[in-house]
């Protein structure tokens, strides 16, 4: 694939992977919630996006050392090599912003992971747990921005609405051997719909009607097609260690 | 109850004769004052200063390392690297948790750093500028606080004390990644070991100058020493921590900028050359590296916050509101049930 010289050929092999997009998913994710450090709005959620960033930080650790070398396959491949979503790359904007996101994505793999364990997926058991746990946390952001004041009840509209268009590639199937190649889909869909809907009810937040992906026919993250911000991200999570090649930290 | 008023107080307060005399003999005793206890309001002001700064440093330094964490040059540096500055926001909480016991809130406190009439470790206006000064941070930076804070733990305030002790521990571990940082570094290419050495030239002075101007010209020292919520001189510290740090730098295979370092074998300790007060009083009065940026971010992080904790606020408000509804609804209902019955 482009953008992958330099792997060595146990990393390289992994590229195929069906793990591979998901461990990235909680790389990039993992990655933007870092970014917060030091500017969240109360000490109390600096101590909870840390929380919720090493968690998903720990499971693409999990999941890289079943692939490959894990500083190889997060620091030597190129922007179109990553397969996470781009719901996950997504800047973090404002706090809103950055809760929705959450919310879109942590339902979604919450409802994965319980999937995957059922499945036989060694590392998914561990995961449903800790994706129960943020996804709960960014319900209840959820619940109070939109149901807050009239500002916090407009910014979290926004962000639902400008974040929408990247919820529909989360369902598109990940093809691949083993319990990834086994998922349903569609019941996925289902119970994440279910869930945000009723979520946004109690939130007062109106569930957009906007198309849930773009229209561009050469597909999204898993295909390695990517926003304009992640190559920006890249750059900065990769200088340094592209920059002593061969070196150990 | 018989009393007698003693001293100025500045909350007018009476001081029962027997109050003192529990705090004095609690304070010759070595025993702990507890929030309930009758305290000097001067004491009280003491604490609450020193454990805000405490607070106030802990949340400021987490942007000279929360600098680094997009850039960490590997997954388990950059995981190692999340849980320290995480911890260092736990440490903020505790501590403004604890001053919290003195009557004071959280709220206050950050008004008067974000307003600049409280203070942060000066340490903190010192910019990282390579990947080697989140180890030498750790290892000196958090090395220093340690030395300072250790002693914190037998402090003669009950709830700051026992504070300590979490946070010591924690930072003990944080002191140890910061020499593990360095040791692969130093032992890493030519490069990565130049960079090392760069990082501890440019943070053993400003380490030095964490433990306060010198015992004659520390304002506050005599009587925080006699109050027992100070247990050792600055200077005193300060001699501990190069005696520590010198064959720590050895094992390191680095080197402290400081040609005056050598072994006094009278003393039995290191002799170490004359520190730059000028330095420190200059950064001390806002003419640090950072000190603009720090405070900036600061300000602005809880200014872009304020429409999120107004919305928590509104929200729990509403809430509530519509519990006390439902309950005295539920209540309604009950009577109703059991007259009608």
């Amino acid at each position: 694939m482009t953008g992958s010289e330099g792997l060595s050929a146990r990393s390289a092999a992994a590229l195929s992977d069906p793990l591979l997009p998901l461990a990235d998913d909680s790389l990039v994710l993992s990655h933007r919630l870092g970014e917060w450090a030091g500017h969240a709005p109360v000490l109390e959620e600096e101590l909870a996006l840390a929380n919720i960033a090493l968690d998903l930080l720990g499971q693409a650790r999990a999941l890289y050392a079943e692939l490959g070398e894990e500083d190889e396959l997060a620091f030597l491949r190129e922007e179109r090599a990553f397969r996470n979503c781009q719901l996950a790359e997504q800047p973090g904007g404002d706090f809103a912003h950055t809760m929705v996101r959450q919310l879109y994505f942590s339902a979604w793999q919450e409802l994965l992971y319980a999937q995957l364990a059922e499945l036989g997926q060694p590392l998914a058991a561990k995961a449903v747990k800790e994706s129960e746990y943020h996804r709960d946390h960014a319900e209840h952001w959820t619940l109070r921005l939109g149901d807050g004041t009239e500002e916090s009840h407009a910014r979290a509209q926004r962000a639902a609405d400008s974040l929408w268009r990247f919820t529909g590639e989360l369902f598109e199937p990940i093809a691949g051997p083993g319990p990834v190649g086994e998922v349903d889909w569609d019941a996925l869909r289902t119970g994440w719909t279910e869930r945000i809907t009723r979520t946004f009810e109690r939130a007062t937040l109106t569930v957009p009607e906007s198309p849930q992906e773009g229209a561009w026919k050469a597909g999204a993250g898993r295909q390695g097609i990517h926003t304009e911000p992640f190559g920006r991200m890249l750059a900065e999570m990769q200088h340094l260690h592209r920059s002593h090649p061969g070196a150990s930290w | 109850m018989t009393s007698v008023l003693l001293g100025e107080g500045t909350q007018g307060s009476a001081e029962p004769v027997e109050s003192v005399a529990a705090f004095d003999s609690a304070i010759a005793a070595d025993e702990r004052i507890e929030p309930r206890d009758w305290m000097p309001d001067d004491y009280r002001r003491t604490l609450v200063r020193q454990m805000a700064q405490h607070a106030h440093s802990e949340i400021i330094g987490m942007q000279p390392e929360a600098n680094w964490i997009t850039r960490a040059p590997s997954l388990r540096r950059k995981a190692i690297l999340m849980a320290k500055v995480q911890d260092e926001a736990g440490h903020g909480l505790y501590l403004y948790s604890a001053a919290e016991t003195l009557g004071t809130s959280r709220e206050e406190l950050l008004d008067k750093l974000h307003s600049g009439r409280q203070k942060y470790s000066s340490i903190f206006n010192y910019p990282t500028l390579t990947w080697a000064d989140v180890g030498a941070i750790g290892w000196l930076v958090d090395g220093a606080a340690i030395t300072n804070q250790v002693p914190l733990c037998r402090c003669s305030y009950g709830p700051y004390a026992r504070a300590m002790i979490r946070i010591c521990k924690e930072e003990s571990f944080h002191q140890r990644q910061g020499f593990e940082l360095l040791l692969a570094l130093s032992r890493g290419t030519e490069a990565q070991h130049a960079m090392a050495q760069d990082s501890v030239d440019r943070w053993w002075w400003p380490s030095l100058m964490m433990f306060g101007p010198p015992d004659d010209e520390s304002s506050h020292s005599a009587r925080s020493m006699e109050w027992k919520i100070k247990r050792h001189s600055n200077d005193e510290l300060r001699q501990r921590f190069v005696d520590i740090c010198v064959p720590q730098a050895e094992a390191l295979g680095l080197t402290l900028p400081d040609p005056g370092l050598r072994w006094n074998e009278s003393r039995g300790h290191w002799d170490f050359g004359p520190i730059d007060w000028e330095e420190f009083k200059q950064v001390l009065q806002g003419n640090g590296p950072c000190n603009e940026e720090r405070i900036t971010r600061r300000r602005q992080a809880h200014e872009d916050g304020a429409w999120v904790r107004d919305a928590a606020a509104a929200y729990a408000a509403k809430h509530a509101a519509r519990g006390r509804g439902k309950v005295q609804e539920r209540t309604e209902t009950a009577v109703d049930t059991a007259v009608s019955a």
